[in-house]
């Protein structure tokens, strides 16, 4: 077999296979993620670190589902498991359930302030968490969406996680300001918890620590976004920089 | 030196070299082995060297630097072959006397033989020794007997024999069937079983595929790895070599931490060896086989031993787990399929071979064969290394090679698995150590830590000394290991800082069970073994500590209450002066008095007095 976790629903390259979730067989395709499998069916499985354009890396473990039978059954992601002949999966028993429940209260207690926390918290009965919080106004769930964003579609790697567990963040190079950044912005759109900041002002757009002026339209005046970022776009297409200087409206 | 150009070239080689050896010739081991080395072995050497060339000997008596000799507590030790006589602690002030008196007039040093910690009676030989005696040794075989940096002491010892026999009579699937049926298993930690790995990999698609040896040892204190890639490099080597030709790769990385340059050393060495007779490269000894290996040095993280991490940091990404699958079998280094095994394994896979997978098969368990390696530590007499097969008793292990408990302490419980594992209480003493029993009392093989610790160890302490590195060592990753780690650590603080409450137990089995089902890699789902394991068999400690603000053990500093008794206080003012904090005050040749509220907890009067009138509860 090639290794694909794959997000398309419908034009499937593999085979379909059947395979069981939470008692109903169904068809799937080999391959296909079992998140994208089981949401495709109408099972709702939350998650916080996923997004249908990124990799997924399975960082978060909400989305965890349980597979095998009893009672050799194990808790697996259900953003990285490949839809398997026969497999048997979970999407809410009580095992799936208390590790969601957990992994929500620890998160909660890491960002109490986090809506997108609170409300996925609140789904599952939990309104306050039983853990101490070191910072009340942390808002990073280390999710990785913002690093996987700037590596992968904007394909620039400026942010990346630093440090292990005691002090893991995401950081740019030396904690400097970021020189690969092209200001897209795309990590702060992307955040869950809005926790990038980013500002935009008299023309200017400052992120990661770096000032980007941003390019009026040749036609109308409108920012249409950082010059850096217009500048990008042309090296990777090939096209003159001049071409995206007039916006999307006046093209 | 010959370049081997043929199978049948390497076996004439062999036997002219046995030839050639004399079974008789006097030796002198020096152990350099990861215990010796900092105590002093090459000075020991140096000596040896002098001394033989004062007394005319060179020419007599072979010198050698071997690898680890397994007593390491008796450090610096030295083995004289053929009689096997075992010298410790040998300083270089000792070597002429050794010289003079066993090597010259065959007489034993009585001074520096072993003398057993409960008879007293003295040992000379290696064989006598119940350190040994007990011991079955595969892996280590060879340790005290070679040159590490000699690929002669090893085709002496009927090394690359595993080799040329695959090469000359067996498939690829015979290779593999014979792995499998040997029941070997994963040495690393998870005990996965090494052929039905290999024939994963042999089955999955693709012209390219890879073999890994795991020389990460990231386990505080373990250096059972390291003392066989210093000590026996090329059984590595053959070992892997026989995996590649089993699963058909070309290309290995041997992974080795930073810590350990020597082990690098000697692998080079053996590689560079290796390459320069014919036995790694293109087409080795004109079988159509080829094979190379490299070098892959570790960035020293603790997670970097887990496979697939390991992976990402040899193809230059940092070192974090990934989900599987696609296990490494299917989709490893670069994509590609990939065999990932531990230094042990690898090491065995020549015996394997050599003396069959029967042979293998009929020591052990039933579901655990073979031997294993530990590094006996802690409470115990006798500290070191050991090999002893699947299923030999704790008891065994601590009581007979381990020589008992340090000053005749009562045994309380032995660590095993390395900072996830659990710890076992008295009651499982003559539990027969193999993988599925270890996990039966909730701890775990893992790569063969053993840390013995008598009644000065706290429980709740070591939980919080093991978690505390996992948490430093975790990668973040994922939320139940990052975000679940860190309140561990905080509620087992809160316990030793005697602001534990009952209801803090509770959640901590809730988490520990939510840790174990749901981290993305094995570090957060053992990371609760330290914590379960205690909770479970000392669960008494951890009350005592909340209810009763007490650390039975003395260790927790923050509930530990220092007095002065009056009555045997002589006012010597000797721990007045050692108090940082000026908390003790009186009167010269006056009983003193200790003000708690200043009272750091420092231990440091209880240390001075000469009179034991500080008292400590
Ligand atoms: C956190 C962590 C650390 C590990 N460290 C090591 C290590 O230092 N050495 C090792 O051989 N295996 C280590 N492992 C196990 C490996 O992931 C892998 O299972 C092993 O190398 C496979 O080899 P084996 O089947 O021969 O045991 C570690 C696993 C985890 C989860
Ligand atoms: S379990 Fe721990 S070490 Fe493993 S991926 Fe998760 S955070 Fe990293």
């Amino acid at each position: 077999m090639v290794w694909k976790i794959t997000d398309e629903t419908f034009e499937t390259i593999t085979e379909e296979v059947i395979l069981s979730i939470d008692g109903i067989s169904l068809r799937a395709p080999q391959g296909q993620s079992l998140l994208m499998a089981a949401r495709h069916h109408g099972f709702d499985i939350p998650t916080l670190c996923h997004h249908s354009d990124l990799p997924s890396e399975g960082n978060c473990r909400l989305c965890l589902v349980e597979i095998g039978e009893h009672p050799r059954t194990r808790l697996v992601n259900s953003c990285t498991y490949p839809v398997e002949a026969g497999l048997l999966v979970q999407t809410a028993s009580e095992k799936v359930l208390q590790g969601r429940r957990m992994v929500l209260e620890l998160l909660l207690a890491r960002c109490p302030k986090a809506k997108i926390v609170q409300d996925l918290a609140a789904q599952m009965g939990i309104y306050e968490s039983r853990f101490k919080t070191d910072d009340p106004e942390e808002l990073c769930i280390l999710c990785g969406l913002c690093v996987r964003a700037c590596r992968e579609v904007v394909g620039v790697s400026a942010i990346s996680m630093a440090h292990r567990t005691p002090g893991k963040l995401v950081a740019t190079p030396f904690l400097e300001a970021a020189e690969a950044c092209i200001g897209c912005g795309s990590c702060a759109f992307i955040c869950p918890t809005g926790v990038i900041p980013y500002t935009e002002k008299d023309g200017v757009r400052t992120i990661w620590g770096r000032d980007f002026p941003l390019q009026p339209c040749n036609v109308c005046g409108n920012f249409i976004a950082p010059t850096a970022q217009l500048e990008h776009w042309a090296k990777i297409t090939g096209d003159p920089v001049e071409h995206y200087f007039v916006c999307k409206d006046c093209r | 030196m010959p370049k081997f150009e043929s199978l049948d070239h390497l076996r004439e080689y062999r036997r002219q070299l046995l030839a050639r050896r004399d079974p008789q010739q006097l030796q002198v081991l020096v152990c350099a082995g990861p215990g010796c080395l900092p105590m002093g072995s090459e000075e020991v050497a140096a000596a040896f060297k002098e001394e033989l060339q004062a007394k005319g000997l060179e020419g007599k008596v072979l010198l050698k630097e071997s690898g680890c000799q397994g007593l390491c507590a008796r450090a610096v030790r030295v083995i004289l072959r053929p009689r096997e006589i075992c010298y410790q602690q040998v300083t270089p002030e000792d070597v002429p006397e050794i010289v003079e008196a066993t090597l010259m007039n065959g007489q034993v040093v009585d001074r520096l033989i072993y003398e057993a910690p409960l008879t007293g009676s003295k040992i000379a030989h290696k064989s006598e020794i119940p350190f040994y005696r007990g011991q079955q040794p595969i892996v280590l075989r060879k340790l005290d007997v070679i040159d590490p940096e000699s690929l002669d002491d090893y085709l002496a010892m009927g090394g690359y024999r595993g080799l040329r026999k695959i090469l000359t009579e067996m498939t690829p699937e015979a290779v593999i069937d014979a792995v499998e049926r040997s029941g070997l298993r994963g040495r690393g930690g998870g005990g996965f079983p090494t052929g039905r790995k290999w024939r994963v990999c042999h089955e999955a698609e693709g012209e390219v595929k890879f073999i890994i040896c795991n020389g990460d040892e990231g386990d505080p204190g373990a250096f059972m790895d390291r003392a066989v890639m210093e000590g026996d490099p090329h059984a590595v080597i053959e070992g892997m070599l026989i995996g590649a030709y089993a699963i058909g790769a070309r290309k290995g990385y041997i992974y080795v931490r930073h810590e350990y340059p020597l082990a690098v050393k000697r692998l080079q060495l053996a590689i560079g060896q290796a390459r320069q007779f014919g036995l790694l490269g293109s087409n080795i000894m004109r079988s159509g086989f080829g094979f190379d290996l490299k070098i892959a040095r570790g960035a020293g993280a603790f997670v970097c031993g887990e496979e697939t991490a390991l992976i990402h940091s040899i193809e230059g990404f940092i070192g974090e787990p990934s989900p599987r699958p696609p296990y490494p079998a299917q989709a490893g280094l670069w994509g590609l399929p990939t065999v990932i095994n531990n230094v042990e394994t690898w090491a065995n896979v020549p015996e394997i071979i050599n003396l069959g997978p029967e042979w293998f098969a009929a020591i052990g368990t039933e579901n655990s064969k073979g031997t294993k390696v530990f590094s006996l530590v802690g409470a115990v007499n006798q500290t070191g290394l050991v090999e002893v097969p699947m299923g030999t008793t704790l008891r065994q292990i601590i009581f007979e090679l381990g020589g008992g408990i340090r000053q005749d302490h009562e045994f309380k419980a032995v660590q095993t698995g390395g900072p996830s594992g659990g710890c076992i209480p008295k009651e499982f003493l003559d539990l027969p150590v193999d993988y599925d029993s270890l996990q039966s009392v909730g701890s775990i093989m893992g790569s063969g830590g053993m840390i013995v610790m008598d009644h000065t160890s706290c429980m709740v302490d070591v939980a919080r000394y093991f978690l505390s590195f996992l948490f430093e060592e975790s990668c973040g990753k994922c939320t139940p290991c990052r975000e679940g780690l860190r309140q561990m650590l905080f509620l087992l603080d809160e316990i030793i800082h005697g602001r534990g409450e009952e209801a803090h137990l509770a959640l901590m089995e809730e988490l520990c069970a939510a840790m174990a089902d749901a981290s993305l890699c094995g570090l957060g789902q053992s990371a609760a073994n330290p914590v379960l394991s205690t909770l479970k068999y000392f669960r008494q400690e951890y009350e005592t500590h909340i209810r009763d603000k007490k650390c039975p053990a003395l260790v927790c500093r923050p509930l530990l209450k220092y007095s002065i008794d009056p009555e045997t206080c002589t006012g010597c003012l000797a721990c007045v002066r050692e108090c940082p904090v000026g908390a003790i005050t009186g009167l010269k040749k006056q009983p003193q008095e200790l003000d708690q509220e200043l009272c750091i907890k420092c231990g440091l009067c209880f240390e001075s007095c000469q009179f034991e009138a500080v008292k400590v509860e």
